[in-house]
């Protein structure tokens, strides 16, 4: 009697229909936008929305070759994402090129074909990712070189000649032509060093010296990498005024130190250094100081430096509810509308309603992260998707929380929504990587299961 | 380490709990509070984004919307913007909304309720909303003849179809144009609008429903339904007509306007009275008839009520508590009596129309995008004045006006006409008001007007020689 090999669901078809689906979301959303503000839709649309849906299949189909066992939730809803917020670049497009034929004014080169280049770009370097590194643990093996070009691209917009400074905030690099933040993928090579570093040393870290108050707290020795990740976030903050970076640096950095020590004392040291970080910057830092104003109270600012923010809750209260309606608001009157409050746009045309469905497309983007690092079962693996996912988590929330005033506003992008090619790329090479953890998490052991054994498969829950 | 991913999970779950708490909150619960703050540009925008209903004066529009190209969608435009000014106001993005405009918001920008299928029907047609017409009850040839005839002056005319209550007419002069209090220039609407404000002649007024003037000898007619409807008079009455009155208990003396007794030797019928215009006859039939006659008279007629037509006229007033040498003098439109051109129109209707005074009003139809008819205002009346008889009577007496008496100028051909004159002072050295009210055909008359011109002289005769050929020129534009 022969007993047929029992194979381990890949789930792709699953992947494949729910890509379809965010495809199809996408191209309602263009013909919304066409025929509320009246614009119609042209070929060059026509060409995007094909251009989309090939780099979506292109992805697909790299995930089918290289990572067949990948979680088959987290591509589709990045993809959904990354096309809501074309599709919002667009209708702000929309709108600027009306409000300019109005005016009689030169017509403004629209961003969503800029940002269509980008997403390409990004899918080539997932692809890449994908085909490059077959297995994530031989990402440890670079740990400090990561460490040391993360810490380069950080400081990199200090430098002269290629730094930019760009409304304030010294994140840009301008080379060939072409602005880049690279902070955006310091970040992702700082998780990469974190996981490496952390892996090595969590045994010294978690020991514990003294106990305080019920806590066990590290040997002062081994304070060393929290207080320079600490001075670094400061450093960011001080020379190149970007908080959000800043917060989410120290945050990730603290965060990551938790999981791999399983020592809350970590997180009370962490959080202290944060609190003296924060006062300090409130002190000393006019900019931080004024951030703090506008949030307790933007409408003593709302013809100055108040104005985004004010603006931006004019667009969520004009929304309300159910929204009103893609290309019917008046998304232009927020500045920055397609970059730093892509949200506050989305809020007043798609409601608290498609909000809420944003944000739980970010949740299940950010549980199904955890759950990789729940499942795989190296320590290295599971630093880095933890990091990888708590990135993406402290990003929604700082910019999010940002726009909506539940906590001072910091320039970040939202990911996958905001137009900007830097953060584009990174976030796309962030689900490369977990997709590829994700991989080797849900895969069958190499090791296959004796003949016997098969009948009583362990199956793993997805 | 899986226990503390599973922890740092439950915390960033919490963090998206916190952004949806939160959303909630701004989008829901705070949204109407933003809307409505200041520097909220949105209410604004969304109002000069759709395309505000017209408002039509027959089918021609007096007031519409247009793209304009600009950042405000729409702007309006009023085809004859003095003409009509009076009754569609204006609709400003400094100064707000006035007339029709205002009190028609809600249909113009179809927000009314009236329009709940046609939004369902937009909304699953997919079109965007647009507002409703307005049809006004204008007469846009009594309307004209009224601006042509007022011309320079500064006055008003109202002209009501007596059956109905219709406005056909509501002109004002100095006028205004309100193109330019609606054009998207802030700068240049303010120094127009400065600059209407600070004209003495007061061009913002509502001249024809919000000036208050005495209605000096017009208001006979308001006397003269009063000694009616006491069963005490007719036109054959003999009344004494001295050369001058004096007042009761006062030594004052009250002079005809002519300074001569009224008919043979001071004595006069109550018909010659009204067509010579006799204060002292009617300052003495007055004082007979009493206070509280005069008043129930005079409110029955619209006097201390203030109509909605929609929009708010003043309260025309009958004087509160006169004495009796007051109330001689109220009995000929003097002492505290105001009425505005629409009340006065209303007495002359209310007289034409059997007795029944029927409520004003200036909107016809409102008609939904399709311009399919969503409510007709139907006439209503507001009480009965005076007697069928009674009315047949002084209908008769007025026509004597016209024909033999003051208001010789209003005469035309081949149609009974019945009119009074009037002019009332306002006081020394100010010029008096001069009054034309009328109506015709006599028999089941079409049109009441009333003329008011506040720059008159100060004779009798300029209610005849300013007044009435502006009402004949309105009463032959309704008949033709």
């Amino acid at each position: 009697m022969s007993i047929p090999a029992v194979r381990q669901p890949t789930r792709r078809g699953v992947e494949l229909i729910l890509l379809v689906f965010a495809w199809l979301i996408g191209v309602l959303g263009v013909l919304q936008v066409g025929w509320a503000t009246g614009e119609g839709t042209t070929t060059r649309l026509w060409i995007t929305i094909g251009v989309v849906g090939a780099l979506a299949l292109a992805m697909h189909i790299t995930v089918r070759f290289t990572a067949p066992y990948a979680d088959p939730i987290m591509l589709p809803v990045t993809t959904l994402l990354t096309i809501l917020g074309l599709v919002m670049i667009y209708r702000i497009d929309v709108s600027a090129a009306q409000r300019a034929v109005r005016n009689d004014a030169p017509l403004p080169t629209p961003d969503v074909y800029a940002q269509l280049t980008w997403f390409a770009i990004a899918v080539v370097l997932f692809i890449a990712v994908l085909v490059i590194v077959r297995d994530h643990r031989r990402l440890q093996r670079y740990t400090y070189t990561f460490g040391l070009i993360g810490i380069i691209l950080l400081v990199l917009p200090l430098a002269p000649v290629v730094g930019t400074t760009v409304n304030g905030a010294t994140l840009w690099v301008r080379m060939f032509g072409l602005s880049f933040q690279p902070g955006e993928l310091a970040k992702i090579l700082l998780t990469i060093f974190f996981a490496g570093y952390l892996v090595v040393k969590r045994d010294s870290l978690a020991l514990v010296r003294t106990k305080f108050l019920g806590l066990g707290f590290p040997r002062p020795k081994d304070l060393g990498p929290l207080l320079i990740a600490w001075l670094v976030s400061l450093a960011v903050l001080v020379f190149e005024n970007d908080l959000g970076t800043s917060m989410l640096f120290f945050g990730l950095f603290v965060s990551m130190l938790y999981i791999a020590t399983q020592r809350r004392s970590w997180l009370v040291l962490g959080g202290g250094l944060f609190v003296i970080g924060a006062v300090l910057a409130y002190m000393f830092f006019g900019h931080v100081r004024l951030r703090v104003e506008i949030w307790l109270d933007p409408w003593t600012y709302a013809q100055d430096s108040g104005y985004q923010i004010v603006q931006s809750l004019f667009g969520f209260a004009n929304g309300g509810l159910l929204g009103a309606g893609l290309g019917q608001g008046f998304p232009n009157l927020v500045p920055f509308a397609n970059t730093d409050f892509i949200v506050a746009a989305l809020g007043e045309e798609i409601g608290l309603t498609g909000l809420i469905a944003m944000l739980l497309m970010y949740g299940i983007l950010i549980e199904r992260g955890l759950r990789t690092a729940i499942s795989v079962r190296d320590s290295f693996g599971k630093l880095l998707a933890a990091g990888l996912s708590i990135t993406l988590a402290l990003q929604v929330f700082v910019i999010i929380g940002g726009v909506t005033k539940l906590i001072p506003l910091t320039g970040l992008t939202t990911p996958f929504l905001s137009y900007g090619g830097s953060s584009l790329i990174a976030n796309f090479i962030i689900i490369g990587l977990l997709l590829r953890i994700s991989d080797r998490a849900r895969r069958p052991d190499v090791t296959a299961p004796a003949v016997d054994e098969a009948l009583t498969q362990v199956v793993r829950r997805p | 380490m899986n226990r503390p991913i599973r922890r740092i999970g439950l915390v960033l779950a919490l963090l998206m709990v916190a952004l949806i708490v939160n959303l909630t909150i701004i989008q829901v619960f705070m949204a109407r509070d933003y809307r409505d703050r200041p520097g909220n540009q949105r209410n604004l925008l969304a109002e000069y984004d759709r395309e505000r209903g017209p408002i039509l004066v027959g089918n021609e529009p007096a007031a519409r919307s247009v793209e304009t190209g600009n950042t405000l969608r729409y702007q309006r435009e009023y085809s004859n913007g003095p003409l009509f000014a009076p009754v569609t106001g204006f609709y400003s993005l400094v100064y707000g909304a006035t007339g029709l405009e205002r009190t028609e918001n809600n249909i113009l920008t179809g927000k009314s309720d009236l329009f709940f299928v046609d939004r369902i029907q937009q909304l699953f047609a997919g079109r965007r909303r647009t507002g409703g017409a307005v049809t006004t009850t204008i007469n846009s040839a009594a309307q004209e003849a009224a601006f042509k005839g007022l011309g320079s002056k500064v006055g008003a005319v109202v002209a009501i179809e007596p059956a109905t209550g219709r406005i056909l007419a509501s002109v004002q002069s100095p006028s205004f144009d309100p193109n330019r209090l609606t054009n998207h220039d802030p700068a240049s609407i303010r120094e127009y609008y400065n600059a209407l404000r600070d004209d003495p002649t007061k061009p913002l007024l509502n001249r024809p429903i919000v000036a208050l003037n005495p209605p000096g000898s017009t208001f006979k007619l308001v006397t003269t339904a009063a000694a009616l409807a006491s069963g005490q008079y007719t036109p054959d009455s003999i009344l004494p007509g001295p050369r001058a009155y004096t007042l009761p208990n006062t030594t004052t003396k009250l002079h005809n306007w002519n300074d001569k007794a009224c008919g043979t030797n001071g004595q006069v019928t109550l018909r010659d009275a009204l067509a010579l215009s006799c204060n002292t006859a009617f300052a003495w039939l007055g004082v007979q008839l009493g206070d509280d006659a005069l008043r129930a008279q005079a409110e029955k007629m619209g006097f201390d009520t203030a109509f909605d037509i929609p929009l708010r006229a003043a309260r025309s007033m009958y004087p509160e508590n006169p004495d009796v040498p007051q109330t001689a003098l109220t009995a000929i439109g003097q002492f505290d009596v105001r009425a505005t051109a629409m009340q006065m129109a209303m007495v002359g209707a209310a007289i034409g129309n059997g007795g029944v005074t029927m409520k004003p009003y200036l909107v016809q139809e409102v008609r939904g995008q399709d311009l399919a008819i969503l409510k007709t205002t139907q006439p209503e009346v507001f009480a009965t004045a005076m007697t069928a008889a009674d009315a047949a009577t002084e209908t008769e007496m007025m026509v004597n006006v016209v024909d033999n008496g003051t208001g010789s100028n209003a005469r035309i051909p081949g149609v009974r006409v019945a009119g009074k004159t009037g002019t009332a002072q306002t006081g020394n050295d100010r010029p008096s008001v001069a009054w034309f009210v009328s109506f015709a055909p006599a028999k089941n008359p079409k049109v009441a007007v009333a003329v008011m011109i506040e720059d008159a002289g100060t004779a009798e005769i300029s209610g005849n020689a300013l007044a009435a050929p502006i009402a004949k020129s309105v009463m032959k534009a309704v008949l033709r």
